[in-house]
């Protein structure tokens, strides 16, 4: 019987594997920020224990820096010890680290794609829940919990139980102006959030082939949101493309002989697949969340549904109870919802063809009376190349905000927060009660209908504002 | 990591699905350097009226007094989504509890909290419906868990079997260092890392 992508690559990182006990594996390269390490690092020093491969180790700081300043002094103090502590460990460890003043600095997710760090044929994990982003590239990626991370830097390997494999599969074209965070939305609406729980998703068909890595990023990253162990996506021509010449990707011979092993990674014809989802490109239209948690989803040209529709008492209450969070009546009209605020950004939807997305949008458009709008580029690389193109001043002379590199208001550690009540258009992940800070309120959609709310003051389908 | 062999304690009910892991401990508390001190802001959004919290939320379940020493937690599907934060079990140990009873957990929370000593027992939605219904009845009542036998006891006295993975099992019931247990595999590693200097070079 044929492998799965997921089998060939489990199978080429086992380090140990025995019955009754959990297998090891081993962990090609570790990601590491301030948030979620510092406790693993105090964990190494009481042990008296090394970190054993400083070299497959790579740190930056991103869920705690300012995207207003550039200023240490200026940090909140809390925020500044913990990014000083993670300078220090990496001081202290050997591991490199890009740091809140490195031109290389940026959210995690978006700097190892972008540095060539993310290969196909990998284990990458991290201690942070969307690291699946980097299973766009053919490997295996996932997040992992602060013990574990202290268990990767002390042994470069992770116990680990395999998971069961799910085959997502997007034939078909996509519809005019939905884009690959439509997509992920809509699988998350179909599946739920425990979905694929349990579950390595292998992501493939012609629409899924047919996208640009970053977008093939933007699916991955939010696999989790699904349930899902990792998301994955077969290598191609795409990727070798979008490889080739990054810093730390195979050079001369090493890049052939790479080539030729990441050709043998994509599951065989006949591998057979734990359990099998099929979606028509075609019934993908862009989405929008109405609720607090990803699942709570439904197409731009849907309304707020009503609770008692839900025939499970339990998706009852908790769209009652979402309902009450959210401040909506069933039966609104998702385009009618009036905003605060707009966001885009994070390590879902804040590379360059985002940013160029949105300001394609904006152009000579003004934000709407009363909206506060941001936009925060993935990494310091991705604001440079932006500014290269003259996508802030766009942004600038819409009203937007131009910030730099950080998650940002996707989660709110930062000085980016939504106030009590706000609403808010964003292009992150995760909706859930207070994500975007205290008593906020998200509505998940694309960074290109992030940016037409921002012009609009509500939210609005993208297809009526873009050229056929 | 403290062993769990056995554990009796009061069952508070949390009736939510997809509790995740920033409603168990939010944001603005993961600025800390230490694993200490976050049972104090578990579940910090819902359990006070203001955001300092000093102010206890009357209405929620831990802050009713049949249910300030609870050490089991009842609750409902996909408990624990969202961020990897181990914050989370940091969060829900410090506060007490030792058993957390559900239908689903989220899949990283799961094993994080196999590395700190809390036991997750997964039954039917049937059962937790039953649970859910003894412990709202008479408030206070107690469940008691025996992971060797892999059992949960009820209120009512009905012996719930329930499944666990047989490593998990043998780590929180010996309280195991699990970096000193994959460390008796080093040789193993070594020769791994010596395998893939040949094999695949760019990535050794």
């Amino acid at each position: 019987m044929g492998k799965t992508m997921y089998d060939k690559i489990w199978e080429a990182h086992l380090v140990h594997e025995s019955a009754g006990e959990t297998s090891i594996i081993y962990v090609d390269r570790h990601l590491v920020h301030e948030v979620t390490s510092p406790q693993a690092f105090e964990g190494l020093r009481l042990a008296k224990r090394r970190v054993r491969c400083p070299g497959k180790t790579v740190a930056t700081m991103d869920h705690n820096v300012s995207t207003r300043t550039k200023d240490w002094s200026l940090v909140e103090e809390t925020s500044r010890i913990q990014m000083q502590t993670l300078a220090d460990n990496c001081k202290e460890f050997g591991v490199q680290l890009y740091d809140f003043s490195n031109a290389n600095q940026g959210i995690v997710h978006v700097i190892g794609p972008e540095m060539g760090i993310t290969q196909p044929g990998m284990v990458i994990v991290c201690g942070d829940s969307h690291t699946a982003t980097h299973g766009a590239f053919g490997s295996l990626a996932f997040g992992i919990g602060t013990s574990e991370v202290e268990h990767v830097l002390a042994t470069q390997t992770l116990q680990q139980n395999k998971s069961r494999s799910m085959l997502i599969k997007i034939d078909g074209k996509l519809g005019f102006g939905v884009t690959p965070k439509d997509i992920i939305l809509f699988i998350i609406g179909k599946i739920g959030t425990a979905g694929a729980t349990g579950y390595v998703v292998e992501y493939a068909g012609s629409a899924i082939r047919g996208l640009s890595m970053e977008g093939r990023m933007t699916i991955c990253n939010m696999s989790i949101e699904a349930g899902a162990r990792a998301g994955m996506i077969a290598p191609d021509e795409t990727t070798f493309n979008y490889l080739k010449g990054r810093d730390f990707a195979p050079q001369g011979a090493d890049w052939e002989k790479a080539v030729a092993y990441w050709k043998t990674l994509p599951s065989d014809q006949d591998a057979k697949f734990d359990a099998v989802v099929e979606i028509k490109a075609e019934d993908v239209l862009p989405m929008v969340t109405w609720g607090t948690s990803p699942g709570q989803v439904t197409s731009i040209e849907g309304v707020v549904p009503d609770p008692d529709s839900f025939k499970d008492p339990v998706d009852r209450t908790a769209a009652r109870n979402a309902l009450v969070y959210m401040d909506l009546k069933p039966g609104t009209m998702m385009q009618s919802i009036k905003l605060e605020k707009v966001f885009v950004g994070s390590c879902t939807n804040g590379r360059i063809e985002d940013l160029r997305a949105a300001a394609a949008i904006v152009k000579g458009k003004k934000v709407h009376a009363g909206i506060q709008a941001i936009v925060v580029p993935g990494s310091g690389r991705v604001r440079r190349q932006a500014e290269k193109e003259g996508l802030d001043k766009i942004f600038q002379e819409a009203g937007f905000e131009w910030r730099y590199a950080g998650c940002s208001m996707c989660l709110g550690m930062n000085d980016d927060q939504l106030k009590r009540g706000e609403r808010c258009a964003s292009s992150s992940n995760r909706n859930f009660e207070g994500r975007q800070g205290p008593g906020g309120r998200t509505h998940l959609m694309s960074p290109e209908m992030a940016a037409i709310a921002a012009i609009e003051g509500q939210i609005t389908d993208i297809r009526k504002h873009l050229k056929r | 990591m403290e062993p769990i062999k056995t554990h009796t304690g009061v069952i508070a009910p949390l009736d939510r699905v997809n509790v995740d892991t920033d409603a168990i401990v939010p944001k603005q508390f993961l600025r800390k350097i230490e694993r200490t001190g976050f049972g104090k802001h578990l579940f910090h959004e819902w359990r006070y009226t203001d955001y300092e919290g000093t102010k206890e939320n009357a209405e929620f379940a831990l802050n009713k007094p049949e249910f300030r020493k609870a050490t089991v937690l009842l609750t409902r599907d996909n408990f624990g989504c969202g961020s990897s934060r181990e914050h989370a079990p940091w969060a829900l140990s410090d506060y007490g509890f030792r058993v957390i009873i559900a239908p689903s957990f989220a899949d990283i929370f799961a094993n994080n909290c196999v590395k700190n000593g809390i036991l997750l027992i997964r039954l039917d939605s049937k059962d937790i419906d039953g649970l859910f219904k003894q412990v709202m009845a008479s408030p206070g009542v107690t469940a008691a868990a025996d992971l060797e036998k892999q059992t949960l006891t009820g209120p009512d006295g009905k012996v719930y079997p329930f499944e666990v993975d047989a490593f998990a099992k043998h780590c929180l019931l010996n309280g195991l260092d699990q970096i000193g247990w994959t460390q008796q595999y080093n040789a193993k590693i070594e020769k791994y890392e010596k395998n893939i200097k040949t094999i695949t070079p760019w990535m050794a």
